[in-house]
């Protein structure tokens, strides 16, 4: 029995993310010993939709940082995805052709990326990084700086409703992690992209269309992108010129938390929501606790590195 | 006997899953030149990274001078006057010759300035000392490995080194610059620089060094004077049996009919007008000096690189390639020479790495891998190559060269090639699994099977090869039969151009 017990503990060191979910379990400890409502139900609720939001987006960082890209412009995409749905809605449009036409906004804006990345080979550091300028500027010139409203009332659910007592982003994070969970771990897909992460010229020289896999990548991002911006207009029910400004950083930020090397060929699905969930709860804890907003950046900032710093340690 | 230099005494160094060294004795007198044999996984490295201050060993003990001491970094044992010269040679290929050669202990005039013109001076001295013409000013990248060893030995004098150690120093050499390396060995020698010297070649250990310890499996097995030492004694004490012959021979002569026909072949950076024909079931060696645009012409045909003209034909038809999954399509593979940088994805699994080319035979709606069959398809290429794996699941990056060569190997037979380029299929691997891969080599083209074989060994060349093709400045300058492979005239058409 005791014998068994060690194998069992032993097995789940042996995990990349054990280490780090162990952290998010003691931050939760912690935060309930200052501030006991933390545990509270209703709380609770609020935390995991938060963190769904972070995961979703940071699943589509995942796959990108994984080949050793990055993409900068999820936030933009994001806030271009909710505007052009925003738009259709309150034109009158189909809801589903609405949500539809925002999912394409953010698959295009990946494609573009991935193009330019893969095939004029840009720095994904450049190309990203002016798709983000370039998405938030179409925001501001089709909305002039103003939220869309008129969003018709049966989309609003899909933020704020709830199926069997839990938030429903937080079952869209579980139905989209499992399958980008599959995806990575047993496809021809998922074992190509962390291929290309270990060694791209031996994937290339594998006879493995590189390429085309990256622009691929990058669709996946702006695709993950855009479900969360449409889902922000259903949660905010409008949608604001500035939604996603900054998420990029928490979406790498959920990444790097979670164990996943910025270098390429290592990461995983459930370390991202692992490391959002740190964040998710490291945010809450504070404002539950009184501590001042501006504090919240800092302590994020501490987290990441401190996280690096941990991961580092580990694998020594 | 004077006291030793260096003297390692019961050195153990383990890794997960593996022993590396087991209590291994080691010692080296001032000014003397000690030659380190072993297949590849023997614990070489090992034991030469322990001694540069690269790793750390579990246990026993060091003696410098006398003196016991250990050793926490590559800086710690550069200060001592240890230095190590990598195969892959660690230098800042971006910056010249002489900021390499002084990177970390630049000379600095009063005002804290970088003094260029005392560095320049004090390069040319010992530039001259070695007796090489080393452009100071062009960046190390650009310059020949054997110009760049010659920086790294420069480096090792700068810092008055008491121990070089030169890890398969020759590997990328040319005969004429072996030649010089061997000039500046025994130099050093002169000057009571004591020299480490790891080589899977046997004639150079022979040449140049004054006693050689073998190791294998971890263990040190055997320790001779050089002038005693004889090829065979050291082959057997390095496999742990005697081994028959280093080449296996044909069974069978090459077919008739040509299955391949490449014409007026140009590309990038310097193929120009290659033409030639490849048998059914022949090796078609392929020889030339480094440069002579071998491995450019391999990657042409194998679609890495855009040929700018030319064309294809297999058994009659034209065919077109453009990359790679077009090449394995046609049943072409392609070997590289480098196995760590252009074949293996260093931290996946055996098994990853072996499946890595046939994803499509794996793989069915949706791309979803069959993990039974990968298992499968690995384990009986693992067999096959018998190679020396913990598992399946094993990173390749904690197998030796010959092993992680193997894993290679199995990659491009499981795509069952018809047409399998070899890049070096044997560079920097042990004797043993050489000569394994020989026989393999010798077996797939019995069984029909079309090798183009690329080496820079002329013995691999002459003892596997149906016909040679000689290549010089991107052409192919001469064509050998069968009757006419020696490596005399080999060499003879090579520097003929």
């Amino acid at each position: 029995m005791a014998q068994e017990q060690k194998s069992l503990i032993a097995r789940f060191f042996s995990y990349r993310e054990s280490a780090i979910f162990l952290a998010l379990i003691l931050l939760m400890i912690a935060v309930t010993v200052f501030a006991p409502n933390f545990i509270s139900g209703s709380n609770l609720y609020l935390v995991s939709r938060q963190i769904s939001f972070v995961a979703i987006v940071g699943f589509g960082e995942l796959f990108v940082i994984l080949t050793g890209g990055i993409d900068l412009s999820v936030g933009s995409i994001m806030g271009l995805s909710g505007v052009i749905s925003a738009l259709a809605m309150a034109g009158q449009e189909p809801i589903w052709f609405s949500v539809l036409l925002g999912l394409i906004t953010g698959i295009a804006c990946g494609l573009l990326n991935g193009v330019l990345i893969s095939y004029v080979r840009i720095a994904p550091f450049i190309v990203t990084l002016g798709m983000q300028s370039f998405a938030r500027g179409v925001i501001l010139i089709i909305t002039k700086g103003w939220p869309v409203t008129n969003i018709p009332k049966p989309f609003l659910a899909v933020g704020q409703g709830d199926f069997l007592a839990l938030p429903i982003p937080l079952w869209m994070t579980i139905f989209l992690g499992l399958i980008a969970h599959f995806v990575l771990s047993r496809t021809t897909f998922g074992r190509r992209t962390y291929a290309i992460g270990g060694n791209e010229q031996a994937t290339f020289l594998s006879g493995i269309n590189v390429k085309k896999i990256k622009v691929f990548l990058y669709m996946i991002s702006g695709f993950m992108a855009a479900v969360v911006g449409i889902v922000l207009v259903a949660r905010f029910n409008s949608a604001q010129a500035d939604t996603g400004s900054g998420w990029e950083l928490d979406a790498i930020a959920a990444a790097v938390i979670g164990g996943t090397s910025l270098s390429g060929g290592s990461g995983s699905i459930l370390g991202v929501i692992i490391g959002a969930a740190i964040m998710g709860v490291i945010r809450n804890g504070l404002v539950l606790m009184r501590v001042s907003a501006y504090w919240q950046t800092a302590v994020i900032g501490i987290i990441i590195v401190l996280a690096a710093v941990l991961d580092r340690i580990k694998n020594k | 006997m004077a006291e030793p230099l260096l003297q390692l005494k019961k050195i153990c160094k383990s890794f997960p899953g593996v022993k590396a060294l087991d209590e291994v004795d080691f010692s080296i007198q001032e000014g003397e030149v000690v030659g380190l044999l072993g297949e590849n996984g023997a614990g070489k490295s090992t034991l030469v990274k322990i001694i540069s201050g690269v790793y750390m060993p579990d246990s026993g003990d060091m003696v410098w001078h006398g003196n016991k001491f250990t050793i926490k970094s590559i800086m710690d044992a550069q200060e001592r006057g240890i230095t190590i010269i990598f195969q892959e040679l660690n230098n800042c290929p971006n910056l010249s010759a002489l900021e390499n050669l002084f990177l970390g202990r630049e000379i600095r005039s009063k005002t804290g300035v970088v003094d260029f013109r005392a560095m320049k001076k004090k390069a040319q001295e010992i530039f001259s000392y070695l007796d090489v013409q080393i452009p100071l000013t062009t960046p190390v990248g650009k310059l020949s490995v054997a110009l760049q060893q010659m920086v790294e030995i420069g480096k090792a004098l700068l810092t008055k080194a008491k121990l070089i150690i030169m890890d398969e120093p020759t590997s990328s050499l040319t005969e004429k610059e072996t030649r010089k390396l061997f000039q500046i060995i025994k130099e050093l020698k002169a000057k009571n620089i004591a020299v480490i010297f790891i080589s899977h070649k046997l004639e150079e250990v022979f040449e140049v060094t004054d006693r050689i310890v073998v190791l294998r499996d971890g263990k040190r097995v055997g320790e001779l004077e050089t002038s005693s030492a004889t090829r065979d004694s050291l082959v057997s004490l390095m496999v742990g049996r005697e081994i028959q012959s280093f080449f296996s021979s044909r069974n069978k002569s090459a077919g008739t009919e040509v299955l391949l026909k490449v014409e007026d072949f140009s590309g990038p950076p310097n193929v120009r007008g290659v033409n030639f024909e490849l048998h059914e079931g022949e090796i078609l060696g392929l020889a030339g000096l480094i440069g002579a645009g071998r491995t450019e012409l391999a990657l042409l045909m194998f679609g890495a690189e855009q040929k700018t003209s030319g064309r294809i034909f297999l058994r009659g038809r034209e065919i077109h390639v453009h990359s790679p999954w077009q090449a394995i399509g046609h049943g072409i593979a392609y070997l590289s020479e480098d196995r760590k940088t252009k074949s293996l994805i260093l931290p996946m699994m055996v098994r990853e790495n072996i499946t890595m080319s046939i994803h499509s035979t794996l793989s069915g709606f949706l791309g979803i891998l069959n993990m039974k069959k990968e298992r499968e398809i690995a384990d009986s290429f693992v067999r096959l190559l018998e190679i020396k794996t913990s598992g399946l699941d094993q990173v390749v990056n904690n197998l030796s060269g010959g092993n992680q060569q193997k894993v290679v190997v199995a990659k491009w037979l499981a795509t069952r090639p018809s047409i399998l380029i070899l890049d070096e299929p044997t560079r920097g691997i042990d004797v043993h699994a050489k000569a394994e891969i020989h026989k393999l080599i010798t077996d797939l083209a019995d069984k029909g099977t079309s090798i183009i074989l690329i080496s820079s060994e002329l013995p691999e060349i002459v003892a596997l090869s149906d016909r040679v093709l000689v290549m010089h400045e991107g052409r192919v300058c001469k064509v050998l039969d069968k009757a006419e492979i020696s490596q005399e005239n080999i060499m003879g058409a090579v520097f003929a151009g």
